[in-house]
């Protein structure tokens, strides 16, 4: 069982309620290999995927789920809806939840946006990211896809590349991995590290050379173009020529690394394409435990406990 | 029509008494070092007595003010009082309720109304709408033409009609040119120039403090260097050109050093703090609350314990609560969209007492609230002594109690105070001819 009704991130859940959460999904990836992919264990319930920021991947994946768990679904985004006419979160969702719904996937550009929800509504929420915060559903997932190749997580290392500040996908990796008794480091540019990060206990380095030896992982995190614009950084092309992950960096290391990227990928930035589509590398495996991930996640929220069938 | 919630119903000053007789009381008026016990008559608005007044045959109204501190009448030199412009916030008649209800009879409202408090007639306007109130609403000036940071206000004209210092509070002067001219102008009419200190190059769509906890938190930080680089720029122009720099509401250990060496120095710069700079840090904020969205942002415990060793050592000189009414609507969004700011007139004398009293005397936490802000001010003081008009601010130094929503005078409620166990209560406050008596 889970401790909480929400999931709002990462950060402070116990290590017993990850290791919950991945094993449940175990049992849930073993369906997604079944001719008919479905479990009547959400049947009844409404889930509503509430995404005020776009996105693709993570709405795609969330909708799969509920529909594998036969749940009655309703999307909304902002473009459609009265956000435009100036109606508050909060009229919205208790608008919604009138409607008698029981769980609620929200994506927002704001930290704390799910907790808000939290504190009104009686559904189950759920934090699909909340601006540069947590995106527990995306932690969760890149760790079941280590544990997955690498067995369990205590005592591994891994390395999250990039723009660490404003990636709400590294803040939930490293509050999951450190957790789970996971060696963290951190890699980018001294502008793109966030300040006093190393009280979270993760090693920041800004040489990315000096950690491929030394990891088990690297999850390469997308390079937003804006950071650029905004001065953090000089150039996309000194970016790439110093942190950028490359065959022949990779080779010059000489050390198996498994390649993780959260998507959406910038081919030719962050990472190379042979790099990418390479054997080391498991992104899309990534995005088929997404679904896993959800699965378990809507499953022990909704109460459930016994073992699936 | 009856709602559930219950308002307070609107409250009023009272008409003081002909003959009052505050019985009992400890009288602390920290402009003359007096520290006693003893009674006051006030008769017809005046004090007439200070001591032992034998109550027999006394045939006014009495009030037992045993265990109970009289002062003078406290000041807060900090406050939004919204109106013109956002009477949905605040007007200056609910504010000044609110003043009162907190243990205040004087506050300063700041400029950022709209339109700005930037010409003779707005300073006329709010002088006249608060004429007849028991709390004397002193205004401060833009220190720029609609506060834009370009012109200085023709700040002669401000003074004559009743402005007691120019600031263009919610928003730095950016430019140091400007700076400079403000405070050489200002220092001809011998008024304080009062800065918000932001460099808003570095706080670009930030929402909190700069730290671990933001880090923790994925939202931008606002750094203490965006305040510290602005005030040691201040500084530096306040001794070039001998004007008086006023630091609104310091928030950090190192701005704390810059105003303690500037004024070894014998730099004209005196600074205040909120309540809530020395009582909450930046863990606050792992709530979420948006009452606990501020500007500066609340810091870190290393900052706080700074603010606190800055009272006592008379670095810093007032303090003062900013009081921000924001509408429960504006608050009650995304932190990231939620305006910065919380109201603090009412639970202002609580804080500060709660937080001060095992580290300061009595005494100098009062002056923090009158002497010291009405010599910045540079407004006579209001005293305990006979013969004067009596102004005062009676409290309960031992009294327990929560700020409640419900008790507040204030049109707004976002205050992250709600609930928090406070020592030290306002009672009673008499100005003008009128008291009121705390509802909190």
């Amino acid at each position: 069982m889970l401790s909480s009704r929400h999931l709002l991130g990462l950060d402070g859940m116990p290590a017993a309620e990850i290791t919950l959460l991945l094993d449940t999904a175990r049992s849930f990836r073993e369906i997604l290999d079944r001719p008919i992919k479905r479990v009547p264990t959400l049947q009844g319930k409404t889930v509503v995927n509430l995404f005020y920021e776009p996105s693709t991947r993570t709405r795609i994946s969330f909708e799969l789920a509920e529909k594998r768990m036969s749940a009655d679904i309703v999307n909304f985004s902002a473009s459609t809806s009265s956000v435009k006419k100036g109606e508050t979160l909060i009229d919205t969702v208790k608008n919604i939840e009138a409607m008698k719904i029981d769980m609620v996937v929200v994506r927002h550009s704001s930290p704390g946006a799910a907790h808000l929800l939290s504190r009104v509504l009686d559904a189950n929420i759920i934090n699909a990211g909340d601006g540069g915060h947590e995106h527990p559903t995306q932690a969760l997932l890149d760790m079941f896809t280590i544990r997955q190749k690498l067995g369990e997580l205590e005592g591994k290392t891994i390395c999250l590349v990039g723009d660490i500040a404003h990636s709400r996908v590294a803040l939930s990796n490293i509050f999951g991995l450190k957790a789970l008794g996971a060696r963290v480091l951190v890699c980018g540019p001294s502008t793109l590290i966030p300040r006093e990060i190393e009280k979270l206990g993760v090693e920041v380095y800004h040489n990315i050379d000096e950690v491929i030896p030394q990891t088990d992982v690297l999850n390469i995190l997308r390079i937003q173009l804006e950071r650029q614009e905004s001065g953090l950084f000089p150039s996309l092309r000194e970016y790439h020529n110093y942190f950028g992950i490359t065959r022949e960096r990779l080779e010059r290391a000489d050390k198996e690394v498994v390649i993780m990227h959260p998507g959406p990928m910038n081919r030719g930035l962050e990472i190379s394409s042979d790099v990418a589509d390479s054997g080391h590398s498991v992104i899309l495996e990534q995005v088929t435990n997404g679904i896993a991930i959800r699965m378990a996640v809507l499953f022990l929220l909704a109460g459930g406990k016994s073992e699936i069938q | 029509m009856k709602f559930s919630r219950p308002t307070t119903s609107k409250k009023a000053f009272q008409v003081l008494p002909e003959r009052l007789l505050l019985r009992g009381g400890r009288l602390i008026d920290p402009g003359q070092n007096l520290d006693k016990k003893g009674d006051l008559l006030i008769e017809n608005g005046t004090i007439s007595a200070v001591g032992a007044v034998d109550p027999a045959g006394f045939d006014g109204e009495v009030l037992d003010l045993k265990g109970k501190v009289v002062s003078p009448g406290w000041i807060d030199m900090h406050v939004h009082l919204r109106e013109p412009g956002r009477e949905d916030q605040e007007t200056i008649e609910s504010g000044s309720l609110a003043a009162a209800n907190g243990g205040f009879t004087a506050v300063c409202c700041m400029p950022n109304t709209n339109p700005a408090i930037d010409s003779q007639e707005i300073i006329q306007y709010i002088v006249d709408r608060s004429r007849s109130s028991l709390v004397a609403v002193h205004p401060i000036g833009a220190l720029t033409k609609r506060r834009e940071g370009k012109e200085l206000t023709e700040m002669l004209d401000l003074v004559e009609q009743g402005a007691v210092a120019v600031s263009d509070d919610h928003t730095p002067v950016h430019s140091a040119e400007v700076m400079r001219h403000a405070l050489e102008y200002a220092r001809m009419v011998n008024i304080p120039v009062i800065a918000f200190e932001e460099d808003t190059s570095m706080t670009r769509n930030a929402y909190m403090n700069e730290g671990f906890v933001s880090t923790c938190l994925g939202l931008r930080g606002i750094p203490r260097v965006a305040e510290e680089t602005m005030i040691a720029r201040d500084i530096a122009l306040a001794e070039y050109t001998g004007g008086h720099l006023h630091v609104a509401h310091i928030s950090t250990r190192k701005a704390v050093e810059l105003v303690r060496a500037a004024k070894a120095q014998g730099v004209m710069v005196t600074a205040e703090v909120a309540p809530h700079h020395f009582t909450l840090t930046d863990d606050a904020v792992r709530s979420f609350d948006t009452n606990t969205k501020v500007k500066p942002p609340l810091r870190t415990e290393d900052d706080r314990l700074a603010l606190l060793e800055g009272l006592k050592d008379g670095t810093i000189d007032v303090i003062a609560s900013d009081h921000s009414p924001f509408a429960w609507e504006e608050k009650s969004t995304e932190f990231i969209y939620a305006p910065f700011g919380i109201i603090g007139l009412e639970s202002s004398l609580g804080l500060a007492l709660s937080a001060l009293r095992d580290t300061m005397p009595l005494a100098d936490i009062i002056a923090k609230f009158t002497i010291n802000p009405y010599r910045i001010l540079r407004l006579e003081a209001p005293q305990i002594a006979e013969g004067q008009a009596a102004n005062l601010t009676v409290f309960d130094p031992e009294a327990r109690w929560q700020p409640e929503a419900d008790k507040l005078l204030s049109k707004c409620s976002n205050t992250p105070f709600l609930g928090r166990t406070l020592s030290g209560k306002p009672e009673l406050v008499i100005h003008r001819g009128k008291m009121f008596k705390s509802v909190l």
